[in-house]
């Protein structure tokens, strides 16, 4: 009744169940004598700072949403991959066509810097001449225009 | 006990479908209504490939469900960056209390 | 009962436990955890139902993919030092008899239809198959949801980065 494959689960599943029965038996046998010291978290002999909840940069985030879809990306490739050898330049156009759109959207993100950690600044252009304030230097007080600020 | 067929596989989707409409309608967190939605679709991917085996369908069952599970992941993609920016806008996400469409 | 029976009864337990915990827990992190023996617990059905490619999809997409999303938004969303992460319901007592109603329906529903039962064989592997189908019968969809996926990536990080750069 079952495939090749349910039997390489039904193996997953018994070694899941080992590692439970393991570890359930293992808590039942040693002692427990917790102390205030052994549960403290272990952050190379330093009392640990703050709490691990921390909230996450965003960016985080952008890098999670690209990986995601190039996870669905070679999900969708598998099956193509198997089998476009078979149809000769139709099948390796077909999946040229989708790696290409999914490329574009590669290049998007790579162009506006999504991919870096630290965003580039986009600097408006300058230009060239050199614009002086007219403030004369006050002779009693001496300070120049960086100073004053 | 009857052996297994296709009413057992129908009636876990239906409970999952149950649970995921009760999540999506009872749960403050935004992040919740999407865990409801994705037992939802889950339930239907369920139908879907249970059908495709019992019904004799061929492949067919399969592969809307490889499509569902693909829309599940761009709709995630996006609901979760809308939630992000829901989060800037009103530092929470409790989706009953956001009910200006103008702050 | 065979093995079959035994490892359906245990996956479905398994799913419908762990979407119980998720719909009713408290603190969002645990639910998210439990979401993930949900996933897996349906990708166990449908190697039941012989359908091992889209059981693999489902570990990789939904277990790989949208719970880290999800526990990613969880995590971006919350205060530093809320360590207790709340999520409350509201109205649960007219939702739970509107929505057992509706369960009780669907259930009897799906009892009561006689549905045309005609089990095929089990093929060895769908893979090759699926390959097929995709490139020949649904080879417009194939690409649409490349554009679709092209969409949703440009889309969500436009979204998400709408704050930084002005």
């Amino acid at each position: 009744m079952l495939t090749e494959f349910g039997k390489i689960f039904v193996f997953i599943l018994l070694a899941g169940g080992f590692v439970a029965i393991a570890l359930v038996a293992a808590s039942l046998i040693r002692p427990k004598r917790p102390t205030k010291e052994k549960l403290k978290t272990y952050e190379c002999g330093e009392d640990p700072v703050g709490s691990p909840w921390v909230r996450f940069n965003i960016r985080f985030y952008v890098v999670a949403l690209i990986f995601i879809i190039f996870d669905v990306e070679v999900v969708m490739l598998f099956p193509w991959a198997l089998v476009y050898k078979n149809f000769g330049v139709y099948g390796f156009i077909v999946g040229a066509i989708f790696l290409l759109v999914l490329f574009l959207g590669m290049a998007y993100e790579w162009r506006k810097g999504d991919l870096e950690w630290a965003r580039p600044k986009i600097e408006p252009p300058k230009m060239d001449i050199k614009f002086k304030p007219e403030i004369a230097p006050r002779p009693v007080e001496e300070k120049t225009v960086s100073e004053v600020e | 006990m009857e052996t297994i067929g296709l009413n057992h596989f129908l009636v876990v989707s239906a409970i999952l479908f149950s649970l995921g409409i009760y999540s999506v309608v009872t749960r403050k967190n935004a992040i919740m209504v999407l865990m409801g939605i994705e037992l939802i679709l889950n339930s239907a991917n369920i139908n879907f490939v249970a059908f495709s085996k019992y019904g004799n369908y061929g492949l067919g069952g399969q592969v809307t469900a490889l499509f569902v599970i693909i829309l599940a992941a761009a709709e995630a993609a996006i609901a979760l960056a809308i939630v992000l920016n829901l989060y800037k806008t009103f530092t929470h996400i409790n989706i009953d209390e956001i009910d200006e469409l103008n702050s | 009962m065979n093995l079959y029976d035994i490892i359906f009864y245990l996956f479905a337990a398994i799913t419908i436990v762990s979407a119980f915990i998720v719909v009713n827990a408290k603190n969002i992190v645990y639910a998210a955890f439990s979401l993930l023996f949900t996933f897996f617990g349906v990708s166990g059905l449908y190697v039941l139902l012989g359908a091992d490619f889209i059981a693999i999809v489902q570990v990789m997409v939904y277990i790989g993919g949208i719970l880290v999303l999800l526990l990613f938004g969880v995590m971006l969303t919350h205060k530093i030092t809320s360590v207790d992460i709340k999520a409350g319901s509201v109205q649960t007592i007219p939702a739970v008899i509107i929505i057992g109603i509706f369960a009780a329906l669907l259930i009897g529903l799906m009892y009561s239809t006689h549905w045309a039962v005609n089990p095929a064989e089990i093929p060895v592997t769908t893979t090759k198959s699926l390959g097929k189908t995709l490139v020949t019968e649904y080879v417009l969809i194939f690409e649409l949801l490349g554009i679709l996926l092209l969409v949703a990536m440009i889309g969500a990080a436009t979204i998400a980065r709408r704050d930084g750069d002005k």
